[in-house]
């Protein structure tokens, strides 16, 4: 199976480019790349059948059970390991310039707070659309990420441009609230506009282990998404705790449909780590090896400095490659990232460090 | 600026660590007694970089006559040395391990040059960890009636200390930092394709303050070291490097009262059970084989995996060394850098040559190989068997020989089936069978679910052919305490 | 002996005498009391004044010690010994500084302050040579009679408070509380009652060489009004009863207070000051020291193939 996916790496061949393992045969090969990524996608159905991918280990709660805890297990010490010597890549020059504006574009720029008003996601969405006003090459975020009920706003501050609406939903960020309404939720942020939802699963019912109401919680929601909204499950690693739990929440997420799996809300103290995420994305690389499924991956809250994105830019890059190297797959869930992003990007075309009296408010 | 849509991968741009820290002399002389000085024959020999094969340096070649000298001096050195209170000696010694710390990034570089393994490994691998073994045996100086080798016990004289290439200043601190704890002193001649940093040791140990004939330096060759051995004034003999000449060693101090260490070569087994956890096994693997181009004594060079998840387990493997980047050992992205010379080069193509002969099939990722140096592309051989060459002999280079196992206790007979004894690796979820396994291996280093880590406190060294005695920790001690 | 901090040629610049504050999570405040207390030199000559801890102060105390432990027990023995190490080389550059606050103390020549202090740097290295040791000396694997695996490993118990020897005002100060933090613990120190001084200079060379706040919390004040409430404080493990060697009733008070919660009790022992040169055992390291022993199956190799 992986042969299809990694043909460069069966021939002990004269490649004259030296690292680049993982490349495609030609520019036009990036594009026809594309092209199949999005078949897959409408060919794929998106209400939940019979046609999802290891359907049969969720025939019952204990045939669930089994799969996931069947799951191999995580060495704590080298799964972390693996992530800091990742962290150790210098990205510097062009290297740092592509990451720098590939960051950029995966931001899904989030304002969730009590507080939030039609004027503050208005400005939100005018930044996802615009970000840095004294240079126009900086590319747009991929998506701004709201509460429900100001998914219209966001919807008509963003009309025009590639910027996606996300919204949270079913009763984000704890999740514990009865389906229906947990569902309608969805139901309201999907008719307001929205193109992405952001669910959260409930974690009481996962450390109770009962796997199989988790995943016809997501199915439903899935459902509920229809054909015009992507689906990002959020796990909140920090409350699932081990890297085991991680690995079977993932597992379960994307076989109940997930379009992108997430580490969490950004709400509690720890939220995603290049180990972590690192997990996640094997979890995707191992599902669609075994599937041809691809699910995207979206780390969330901590993440402030380029320097960390860019780690997190690395560990993608060295864990599944360029195929996830793209906003359609790839998202970094944050809100104040964006602004060290532009000085970041400031410093490298001008020279000059940058200050924040060069990067907007939002 | 527009995002690039370029047609590869997430291209790492040359990110080197600047030479400019380091101010590498033309030429450095022999450190005896305090001083550097001239070979009393005068001969010199140039070391390389291994990467673009520039010379680095001229360096004056020791002969039987500076070995004489430096032994005397050792030897004049040792009666203040060892009458020093121990909690002196400690703060000389915890002296050079903070020196050491500053000056970690010009040694870094040092190393990487005059070595050829990537900075990447220097700066944080083999720099701390001679930084570390310096305090932790600063520490034990004053504190010898504690070791449980009596209240008094006392050190044995000067002690001649022979170091491989592999690990230059490593090796250097692992063998100066317990012989100088415990009051010896001593001679000591570092690798001929790597006599740089133990000459900038030597200035350290000015920087210092350390009495002069404490430590002595002599750069040469096999017949440098071989005459410091047999020098009559010298009590104790410290070795590391291959098993032949190890042997040949033990023959020469055979009647006499020397004492002697041998940290020798290994085949370690890297053992992967069926309920791995396969990531983390892959990573341990890689490192295992790869870490420093597989030229480590202790490497898991043979890949013992458990026939039922070979498939799986290679499939991983393969896909993860194509993410392997070699090249300029001076680019901080740089996972394997070069071969340390072009006798060792010359070595691991003939046994390469010889698994190919024998049947087992090849494999590298694709790898462009730069031009001038000594290069090997990381490879793995699978199909190997017991039977062939490339699973008996040590090839002390980037390749895996991967074999299978059927059950555990195939597993452990398999491992145990060879003349060296220095290290294995376990990897399963499950501990009953860690420490099981690792209760039946013959082999001095246990890794379970993980590999090639090292610390001054734990003490290392083989079984059987791969040597006798340990380094590091509190047994580490006994070879320069006369008990 | 004329103070040193008095320049008596005319036309003498006048010095900024130094305000002396408690030592407690990394800060330096006052006492909460907004006590103080005269501290005079051996011959009666006023010093400074010292803050009077209150009860409350050593609460606050206990409290910040408690918060660094988990950090301080969870750092590597390497990093500790880095740390108190870094003790020593603060203080061999303050050197001159704490020759004097020993000289005044204690009516002490220079040269023989500086004797104190010498040994006092030292003892600091010593006991930063310790923490990456002491596991490999009173640690080690049991080979128990049976298939399992059995490690005997010392673990620092916690909280620990130290009544500093009142005579030796900085070589036994040192000599007490650098084993407790080299373990691992984190420490509460009473200061010499007549001699605090130099224990209160301590804290600015401790948060200058990296140790966290709140591994070391020094108090002065009276003894006796102090020391009980931490002797009876229910989140305190252990006692170093140094301080409270001159009054055996204060001590014997102490010890019957800390058994409320079976505290571990190090009791007085008469050490003059010269004793405090010699080179220490490993018994105030030891003492404050638990032992966890592990246990684990080694699957065991059947005659029938592998059982395991």
């Amino acid at each position: 199976m992986l042969q299809t996916h990694f043909p460069e790496c069966f021939e002990a061949s004269t490649d004259p480019s030296p690292h680049r393992h993982l490349i495609s045969s030609g520019f036009l090969g990036l594009y026809s790349r594309y092209a199949r990524r999005y078949a897959r996608l409408v060919t794929m159905p998106t209400t939940a059948s019979t046609a999802l991918p290891l359907k049969d280990v969720t025939a019952s709660d204990s045939t669930l059970r089994r799969f996931l805890h069947g799951l191999p297990g995580v060495d704590a010490v080298g799964l972390e390991a693996r992530a800091a010597s990742l962290g150790t890549r210098s990205i510097k020059t062009t290297a740092k310039a592509y990451a720098i504006d590939l960051a950029i574009s995966m931001v899904d720029l989030t304002t969730l707070e009590g507080a939030d008003t039609a004027g503050k996601v208005r400005a939100l969405g005018a930044k996802a659309v615009r970000p840095d006003p004294t240079d126009r090459t900086a590319p747009a975020t991929a998506a701004v990420c709201v509460y429900p009920d100001m998914v219209a706003v966001a919807k008509e501050a963003v009309a025009g441009s590639t910027v996606k609406v996300a919204s949270v939903a079913t009763a984000f960020p704890a999740g514990r609230a009865a389906l229906p309404v947990k569902l309608a939720d969805v139901r309201d942020a999907v008719a307001a506009g929205a193109d992405e939802i952001d669910m959260v699963i409930d974690r009481g019912a996962f450390l109770a282990g009962n796997y199989l109401k988790v995943y016809e919680e997501i199915v439903a929601v899935k459902e509920a998404c229809g054909a015009s909204a992507r689906l990002k499950v959020i796990f909140e690693t920090g409350e699932l705790s081990t890297y085991d739990n991680i690995r079977r929440a993932s597992w379960l997420g994307m076989i109940a449909g997930a379009d992108f799996i997430k580490t969490s809300t950004g709400k509690v103290a720890v939220n995603a780590t290049p180990a972590n995420t690192l997990l996640m994305l094997e979890a995707v690389r191992d599902f669609r090896a075994q599937t041809g499924v691809q699910v995207g991956v979206k780390p969330a809250g901590g993440i402030r400095t380029t320097k960390d994105a860019v780690k997190f830019l690395v560990v993608v890059n060295e864990t599944v490659g360029e195929d996830w190297l793209d906003n359609h797959w790839f998202r970094f869930g944050a809100s104040s990232l964006l602004n060290d992003l532009l000085m970041q990007r400031q410093k490298l075309t001008t020279g000059r460090y940058s200050g924040p009296d060069y990067v907007t408010v939002d | 600026m527009t995002i690039e849509k370029r047609s590869s991968a997430f291209e790492y741009a040359p990110a080197p660590e600047s030479r400019a820290v380091v101010d590498i002399a033309p030429s450095y002389g022999l450190f005896i007694d305090g001083e550097f000085t001239e070979a009393a024959e005068g001969r010199v020999f140039k070391t390389v970089s291994p990467s673009t094969e520039e010379v680095l340096s001229e360096v004056a070649q020791a002969g039987e006559a500076d070995v004489e000298r430096a032994v005397k001096a050792a030897r004049k050195a040792f009666e203040k040395w060892s009458a020093l209170p121990g909690a002196e000696r400690a703060k000389y010694l915890f002296r050079i391990a903070r020196i050491i710390q500053e000056r970690s990034r010009e040694l870094a570089v040092l190393e990487t040059l005059d070595n050829g393994k990537p900075i990447k490994e220097t700066r944080d691998a083999d720099l701390p960890l001679v930084a570390a073994h310096f305090f932790y045996y600063a520490g034990w100086a004053d504190k010898l009636g504690h070791a449980g080798f009596g209240a008094n016990p006392k050190p044995l004289g000067v002690a001649g200390q022979v170091i491989p290439w592999n690990f230059p200043l490593l090796m250097l601190a692992w063998k100066i930092a317990p012989a100088l704890a415990t009051g010896n002193t001593v001679v000591l001649k570092p690798a001929e394709t790597t006599p740089l940093s133990a000459l900038f040791f030597a200035d350290i140990c000015r920087q210092a303050g350390l009495p002069k004939g404490v430590v002595n330096i002599l750069p040469g060759y096999g017949d440098t070291g071989a005459a410091l051995i047999a020098h009559p004034d010298v009590n104790k003999v410290a070795f590391t490097g291959s098993t032949a000449v190890g042997k040949e060693i033990a023959r020469t101090v055979a009647g006499t009262r020397k004492k002697v260490t041998l940290e020798l070569g290994g085949k370690g087994a890297n053992i992967v059970f069926d309920d791995a956890p396969i990531d983390q096994a892959v990573e341990g693997i890689v490192t295992g084989i790869f870490f420093n181009q597989g030229q480590v004594c202790c490497a898991g060079s043979r890949l013992l995996v458990q026939e039922s998840i070979q498939e799986e387990l290679l499939d991983s493997l393969k896909r993860r060394l194509s993410t392997l980047r070699l090249g300029d050992p001076l680019d901080k992205n740089t996972d394997i850098g070069a071969i340390n010379s072009a006798e060792q080069l010359a070595r691991i193509t003939s046994l390469v040559e010889a698994g190919e002969a024998e049947g087992a099939e090849r494999w590298s990722p694709a790898c462009e190989l730069p031009s001038s140096g000594y290069w090997f592309a990381p490879t793995l051989f699978t199909n190997v068997t017991q039977a062939h060459t490339i699973a008996r002999d040590e090839i002390f280079g980037p390749v895996l020989s991967v074999l299978t196992f059927r059950t555990p206790d195939e597993a452990v007979a398999k491992a145990n089936n060879t003349q060296y004894g220095l290290s294995a690796g376990i990897w399963t979820e499950k501990g009953s069978r860690i420490l099981a396994v690792a209760g039946k291996l013959r082999a001095g280093v246990i890794w379970s679910n993980t590999f090639n880590k090292f610390d001054p406190t734990s003490p290392f060294g083989g079984y059987k052919e791969s040597g006798f005695g340990r380094e590091g920790g509190r047994h580490g001690l006994e070879a320069y305490l006369d008990v | 002996m004329s103070d040193p901090r008095v320049d008596t040629r005319p036309d003498a610049r006048l010095s900024v005498f130094k305000t002396y504050k408690l030592y407690v999570g990394g800060k330096f405040p006052r006492s909460e009391s907004g006590r103080v207390y005269e501290v005079s030199d051996a011959k009666g000559k006023w010093l400074a004044n010292a803050p009077l801890s209150s009860r409350k102060d050593a609460r606050d105390a206990v409290v910040a010690a408690r918060k660094a432990f988990g950090g301080w027990s969870g750092a590597t023995a390497y990093n500790r010994g880095q740390i108190l190490y870094r003790v020593a080389e603060m203080l061999e550059g303050r050197k001159e500084q704490f020759v004097r606050e020993v000289a005044d103390a204690e009516g002490l020549s220079k040269p023989k302050a500086t004797a104190q202090v010498d040994a006092a740097i030292d003892r600091w290295v010593w006991y930063a040579g310790w923490t990456d040791k002491i596991a490999q000396v009173v640690g080690g694997g049991n080979p128990v009679a049976g298939p399992y695996f059995n490690l005997s490993s010392p673990e620092p118990t916690g909280v620990v408070v130290v009544l500093a020897p009142q005579e030796s005002s900085f070589l036994g100060l040192v000599s007490v509380l650098a084993p407790v933090i080299a373990t691992g613990n984190t420490a509460i120190v009473i200061a010499s009652e007549k001699s605090p001084l130099p224990a209160l200079s301590l804290g600015e060379v401790l948060t200058t060489s990296d140790v966290p706040g709140g591994v070391v919390n020094i108090l002065s004040g009276r003894t006796a009004e102090i020391a009980p409430s931490l002797a009876a404080h229910q989140d305190v493990n252990a006692i170093d009863l140094a301080g409270a060697g001159a009054d055996d009733g204060l001590a014997k008070e102490l010890e019957i207070a800390a058994a409320d919660n079976l505290k571990r009790v190090l009791r007085p022992q008469t050490v003059d000051n010269a004793e405090w040169f010699a080179t220490p055992g490993i018994e105030r390291m030891t003492a404050f020291l638990e032992t966890k022993t592990v246990w684990h199956p080694t699957g065991s190799l059947g005659a029938s193939g592998s059982s395991y």
